[in-house]
C-alpha cells in the first residue's frame, strides 16, 4: 500500500469532533431554542415527526451558518484569541472542505424543511441562512460598525420558522418574536465587544466599541434595551399571550434594564474592570431563554 | 503502516460509523415522516 506524504495536518481526513465544531453547536443551542419555542407557541401543534424534523432543519441551517462563517472568516479567527484555536485557523481542517460541509448541510435543511413541512417555511430558512452568510458575514461586518444591527436579523428568524413551519403561515406574534431577537441581538452582542473589544481591533473588524469608542456603545447598549424591552411587553397589552408571559417579560425586561444601566455608568476602560458588561451579557443569555420558556408556558398553562 | 496512515485509517474508521448512523438515523425520520403526511399521525 502507497503510503502518502502528511506534513501538513489539514491533509489529514478532518476528526468528526471538528466538522462537528465547524457548526458553532452552543450558538445552535439558543437557535434551536428560540425555533422551538415559536413552534409550541404557535395554535396549531404539528405531529410529533414534523415538528422533531422541522427542529433538526433549524438546527442544521444553523450549523450551516456556523460553518460557512467560519470558512469565510478563517484569517480573521486566526488573529484572534477567542477564535484562533477553531479547526480552520489552527489548521486541522482543509477549508475546501468546511465549504463543502456548509453548503451541502444548509441545501439539505432546506430541502427536508420544505419536504417535511411547507415550502413558506423552507423559504424563510433559506432566506436566514443567505442573509447570515452573505448579508452579515460577507458584506456587512468587515465594513460597518451597524453589522450587529442589521444582521441581527439572521438571528432572528428561528421562532418565526419554527411558527411556519408549525402553521404555514406568518402572523402578528411570530413578527413580534423576531422584533424582541433582532432588538436584542445588539445589546447582548456590544455587552461581549466591550470587554474583548482588543480581539476584535486585532482582527481589524469595525464593532462599535473600536469604532465608535466605549462611551458612545454604552449609550447605544441601553438605547437599545428600550424598544427591545417595549417589544418584549408587547405581546400582552396586544391580547396576543396571557399575564404568565406578560408579567414575567416585564420583570425581566426591568431587570435588563437596570444592568442597562449600570453599564451605562460605568466608566472603565480597562476589560478587568467591566463587570457590569460582563454582568448584563450573562443575563441577556437567561433573559432570552426565560423569555421564550414563558410564551410556551403561557400557552400550555391554564390560567 | 506510518504512524500517520494509522490516524488517517482511524479517522475514516470513525467518521464511516458516524455516516452509517447519522444515514440509519435519516431513514428511521424519513419513515415517520411518511406516516406523518399519509395522515396515520405516529
Amino acid at each position: 500500500m502507497p503510503t502518502l506524504e502528511m506534513a501538513n495536518p489539514a491533509a489529514l481526513p478532518a476528526d468528526w469532533r471538528d466538522i462537528f465544531a465547524l457548526t458553532k453547536p452552543r450558538v445552535m443551542s439558543l437557535v434551536v431554542f428560540t425555533g422551538l419555542a415559536g413552534m409550541l407557541a404557535a395554535p396549531a401543534i404539528p405531529p410529533l415527526a414534523l415538528g422533531f424534523t422541522a427542529i433538526l432543519c433549524i438546527a442544521l441551517a444553523a450549523g450551516a451558518c456556523g460553518a460557512l462563517n467560519q470558512w469565510y472568516e478563517a484569517d480573521l479567527d486566526a488573529k484572534m484569541r477567542r477564535t484562533a484555536k477553531r479547526p480552520l485557523p489552527a489548521g486541522r481542517m482543509d477549508p475546501q472542505s468546511a465549504l463543502h460541509f456548509g453548503v451541502g448541510l444548509g441545501g439539505f435543511s432546506v430541502l427536508l424543511m420544505g419536504l417535511a413541512t411547507n415550502w413558506l417555511a423552507a423559504i424563510l430558512l433559506a432566506a436566514s441562512i443567505l442573509f447570515y452568510v452573505l448579508i452579515y458575514t460577507v458584506w456587512l461586518k468587515p465594513r460597518t460598525a451597524q453589522n450587529i444591527v442589521i444582521g441581527g436579523a439572521a438571528g432572528a428568524f428561528p421562532p418565526l420558522i419554527g411558527w411556519v413551519a408549525a402553521t404555514g403561515h406568518v402572523a402578528a406574534l411570530p413578527l413580534l418574536l423576531f422584533a424582541i431577537i433582532f432588538l436584542w441581538t445588539p445589546p447582548h452582542f456590544w455587552a461581549l465587544s466591550l470587554f474583548v473589544r482588543s480581539d476584535y481591533a486585532a482582527a481589524g473588524i469595525p464593532m462599535l466599541p473600536v469604532v465608535a469608542g466605549v462611551t458612545n456603545t454604552r449609550r447605544q447598549i441601553f438605547f437599545y434595551s428600550l424598544p427591545m424591552a417595549a417589544a418584549a411587553v408587547a405581546p400582552w397589552p396586544l391580547g396576543l399571550t396571557g399575564p404568565i408571559y406578560g408579567v414575567s417579560a416585564a420583570i425581566l425586561s426591568f431587570v435588563f434594564l437596570v444592568l442597562a444601566g449600570r453599564v451605562l455608568a460605568n466608566k472603565a476602560t480597562d476589560p478587568a474592570k467591566m463587570e457590569p458588561e460582563k454582568h448584563l451579557f450573562a443575563f441577556s443569555v437567561f433573559y432570552l431563554f426565560a423569555l421564550f420558556t414563558v410564551l410556551v408556558a403561557d400557552r400550555f398553562l391554564p390560567w | 503502516m506510518r504512524p500517520e496512515d494509522e490516524i488517517i485509517r482511524k479517522r475514516q474508521r470513525e467518521r464511516a460509523r458516524i455516516m452509517a448512523i447519522l444515514l440509519g438515523g435519516f431513514v428511521v425520520l424519513l419513515f415517520f415522516i411518511t406516516m406523518a403526511k399519509t395522515g396515520l399521525n405516529w
